[in-house]
């Protein structure tokens, strides 16, 4: 068997098969015959097949305030956003790795055919230099949107974000500042995204006064959040969950809007039990949680997608855990240092009487992203079911 | 397109095999007509179809000829890139046409800037040492890169500095009132009282900010320049920072982006010998900074920073040829640090006070101005009496002035962190206040204003 493979792969490898003809074929015929010479790996046993994070999106309902809608997905109504943007403001440019054909999540396709080749460009593959050179650029007067490829890798610009970026307008007396600046970058898990694809850096941002760290639920909140950032004076970091960039689709606003920035959204109102989430969490808990823990304790939980994470809306979540007395915060960032710390140091402080239980953090255990345990890390619906039934029998 | 005069081109082997560096040297006497920009975007494209059948190397990355003998490129640094200079250690002028031919005015005004910046340093220093201002950093030696830079460039020209070029600043108008401002921190300050000695910043003057943190400048200058290149206004970006912030990522990141980007702008290097106590040898093996510019595709060009005629006449043809067409350009002035690296430096513990000397006295920015300007008829020794003594009393007047105003009133703590103040940060400064009321006593208000 193994003798009649390599005599193949020589045969193929010795064929006089002009460049464009061995591309494809050659390595897809030999990949395909080599699985037939050996029949068990033909055979799929059910604990081989890949567990995907398979989840359901639920769309919010169609916005009825912002003019017509059109079907989109998270990266379309991006798209849409950076549209609505290199139309309306002549200094508004987008640039990072790959953005130029279109990006590594399309958020950026057909932008530089429409809009030239001087406001839609690639720029050499080091998150410094972009970073700074937005910076630089929102310095300059222009509308500066930076794209990171992956929220992973954002460390390498945290000098440039935190030293420069959060503190120009401060250090200079306010002669100075970078507010034209907006940095994109997908964030959160994927499924298979493992420590490098799947990270969601919030907290450290969190840390550092003078930014804006902003994170959508859905397309349409998307769509909106991301022109606040741009629109907003100060230097913004946008995360965009990645699952989502296919997976959400909902019937977004063409027109540009705005929704406000440090304002947490009230997407259920409950008595019992107060949930705080932002990005994909917010899905998962609003749409299956929620009901779960309805249906099978009776609770009533109020659902908060806290959006902005810096500044956050202290405001709208100490109201509620006023009224509901439990608190449940749940984010995929490991749990050590991770923003639901900061959410449930100041809700005690500010609401210690009202609480009728300690509050919970439903998180990822302090551990990298892993790879194929990604289905124990993250903070599922099951692991935030019983968070509440433990709460609500404290 | 760009009419020249005399153009002289010169080819310069720099390293052993196939590599040059080309060193255009055109006459100071260049016309003035208005160059016509050539917007490149995307610049180098591949001409030519994919084609096997030639023997020419086909690589998308480097544009090359194939060779069949094993030999490695050996860097140059015994001798290295050649340092332009215009006049000799005591001032007189080597070769006429590169004289820029400056009117009397233009250089009395360079010699008093550097020499008044000279003043304040020493007064300032002092006053550090005797506990007045809490840090200082001195320009010592290196008067000659500040001004003849500043000089050769437009007013509007955007500055990004790294926090020895307050010579720059001082050329374009900066008042001695406002750089004592800055030091004593007090009400006056153009920065509200935030950060340390000599990080000055002038929105009027178009001189970005200083940060203490070393090379962020770079990449966000190559920034800068491009939204400037964009709104077409014939302004350039000019980028100051020392050998030791050469070695930062971020120095790499500013040169590989101005240069794909095509961005209008100057990198001046400050190779001043030192970074605090870590001589050049521990900085760097290569040929120093110019000898990095070919390898980005940028412009470079290596000058004697003591020769202000030299800084001048490097700074101002890069300017042009920046703007003209959309390039960087590099140019690395060799200089010396005749002060210790800041208050906070005792330069004694790792350089000899002979190597000093030598600077101090036997090539120095000012003496070499100095000695062109007596040549000339232009400075003599009653001037020079005169001049000492007005701007020693300029200083001292404005450092009076600058100490005995008040510091900024607290509630600047709590602004500028964002455009707007938001909830929770004015609960803080409400929280802060109710506690300073309560314990009062413990707390320097007296010297804020109110």
């Amino acid at each position: 068997m193994a003798a009649a493979a390599a005599r193949l792969l020589l045969r193929s490898v010795s064929s006089k098969d002009p460049v464009t003809n061995i591309h494809a074929s050659l390595h897809n015929s030999f990949g395909v015959t080599l699985l037939k010479l050996f029949p068990s790996c033909t055979f799929k046993p059910k604990t081989q097949k890949r567990h995907a994070a398979h989840f359901t999106f639920h769309p919010d309902p169609v916005p009825t305030k912002y003019g017509s809608t059109m079907k989109m997905n998270l990266f379309q109504s991006v798209t849409s956003a950076l549209d609505n943007t290199l139309s309306s403001d002549p200094t508004a440019v987008i640039f990072g790795e790959d953005v130029a054909f279109g990006g590594v999540f399309r958020c950026t396709v057909g932008l530089r055919d429409k809009y030239g080749k001087d406001r839609v460009f690639n720029t050499p593959l080091c998150e410094q230099g972009i970073v700074g050179f937005g910076i630089g650029a929102a310095v300059g007067g222009a509308t500066a949107i930076a794209e990171i490829q992956f929220a992973d890798y954002i460390f390498p610009a945290f000098d440039q974000i935190v030293n420069e970026a959060a503190k120009y307008r401060y250090r200079s007396g306010n002669l100075y500042d970078c507010g034209n600046l907006t940095i994109r970058a997908p964030w959160g898990c994927v499924g298979h995204g493992s420590l490098y694809h799947s990270q969601s850096p919030e907290a450290f941002f969190a840390h550092c006064p003078g930014i804006k760290v902003v994170v959508p639920r859905g397309p349409i909140q998307a769509k909106g959040l991301l022109l606040s950032c741009i629109a907003d004076r100060n230097p913004c970091i946008f995360f965009e969950p990645k699952i989502l960039y296919r997976a959400a689709v909902e019937q977004v606003p063409t027109e540009p809007y705005l929704i406000p920035l440090s304002q947490a959204e009230v997407l259920q109102e409950g008595s019992d039990l107060t949930v705080v989430a932002w990005g994909t969490q917010v899905g998962h808990i609003n749409g299956e949680v929620a009901a779960m823990a309805q249906e099978k304790l009776g609770v009533s939980c109020e659902v908060i997608d806290l959006q902005t994470i810096l500044p956050w809306d202290i405001e709208t979540v100490c109201k509620s855990v006023v009224k509901t007395g439990r608190l449940l915060i749940s984010h995929e960032a490991p749990v050590t240092g991770g923003f639901a710390a900061e959410i449930s140091s100041t809700v005690q402080e500010e609401c210690f009487l009202n609480l009728e239980a300690p509050i919970t953090r439903v998180c990822g255990y302090d551990t990298p992203f892993p790879h194929i345990f990604e289905p124990f890390y993250i903070p599922d619906k099951w692991k935030c079911f019983d968070a509440v039934k433990r709460m609500i029998n404290y | 397109m760009i009419l020249k005069m005399a153009a002289v081109r010169r080819m310069m082997k720099l390293y052993g095999l196939g590599f040059h560096a080309i060193r255009q040297q055109t006459s100071l006497r260049a016309s003035r007509v208005p160059q016509q920009r050539a917007f490149h975007v995307n610049g180098a494209q591949r001409q030519q179809p994919f084609d096997s059948s030639v023997e020419k190397p086909q690589f998308p990355g480097a544009s090359a000829e194939f060779v069949d003998q094993l030999e490695f490129i050996k860097p140059n640094v015994i001798s290295g890139i050649p340092i332009y200079r215009v006049m000799d250690r005591q001032g007189q002028i080597i070769r006429p046409t590169e004289d820029p031919q400056l009117s009397k005015d233009t250089v009395l005004n360079f010699y008093q800037k550097m020499t008044l910046l000279n003043t304040m340093d020493r007064i300032l220093y002092e006053s550090q040492r005797q506990g007045r201002i809490s840090f200082y950093m001195t320009n010592y030696g290196e008067e000659g890169t500040h001004i003849g830079s500043a000089a050769a460039l437009n007013p509007n020209d955007l500055v990004f500095g790294q926090y020895r070029e307050a010579g720059v600043l001082m050329f374009r108008g900066f008042p001695l009132d406002l750089f004592m401002a800055q030091c004593y921190a007090n009400a006056d300050d153009l920065g509200k009282g935030r950060q340390m000695p000599v990080h000055y910043g002038s929105r009027d003057l178009n001189f970005v900010t200083i940060s203490s943190p070393l090379a962020t400048q770079l990449p966000q200058a190559a920034g800068a320049a491009y939204a400037l290149k964009r709104e077409n206004s014939n302004r350039a970006v000019i980028c100051y920072f020392g050998e030791g912030a050469a070695s930062e990522g971020d120095a790499h990141a500013g040169f590989n982006f101005a240069a794909t980007l095509e961005c209008p702008l100057i990198f001046f290097c400050r190779n001043n010998g030192y970074a605090i106590s870590t001589p050049t040898n521990e900085q760097y093996r290569g040929d120093g900074i110019a000898a990095r510019g070919p390898g980005y595709g940028m412009m470079s060009i290596r000058v004697d920073g003591n020769d202000v005629f030299a800084v001048y006449n490097a700074t101002k043809e890069a300017r042009r040829r920046a703007v003209a067409e959309n390039q960087p350009f590099l140019i690395e002035a060799m200089t010396y640090r005749i002060g210790h690296h800041s208050t906070s430096d005792d330069s004694s513990a790792y350089r000899s006070v002979d190597e000093v000397n030598y600077w101090d006295k036997q090539d120095h920015p000012i003496s070499r101005l100095r000695h062109y300007m007596t040549a000339h008829g232009w400075w003599g020794e009653d001037e020079e009496r005169a001049w000492r003594k007005q701007s020693r009393k300029l200083v001292m007047e404005a450092f009076e002035r600058a100490e005995r105003r008040l510091k900024p009133h607290p509630d600047l703590m709590f602004t500028d962190v964002y455009e707007e103040m938001n909830p929770g940060l004015q609960k803080q400064k409400e929280s802060m206040w109710r506690h300073i009321q309560q314990y009062k006593e413990h707390y320097p208000l007296d010297l804020y204003d109110k």
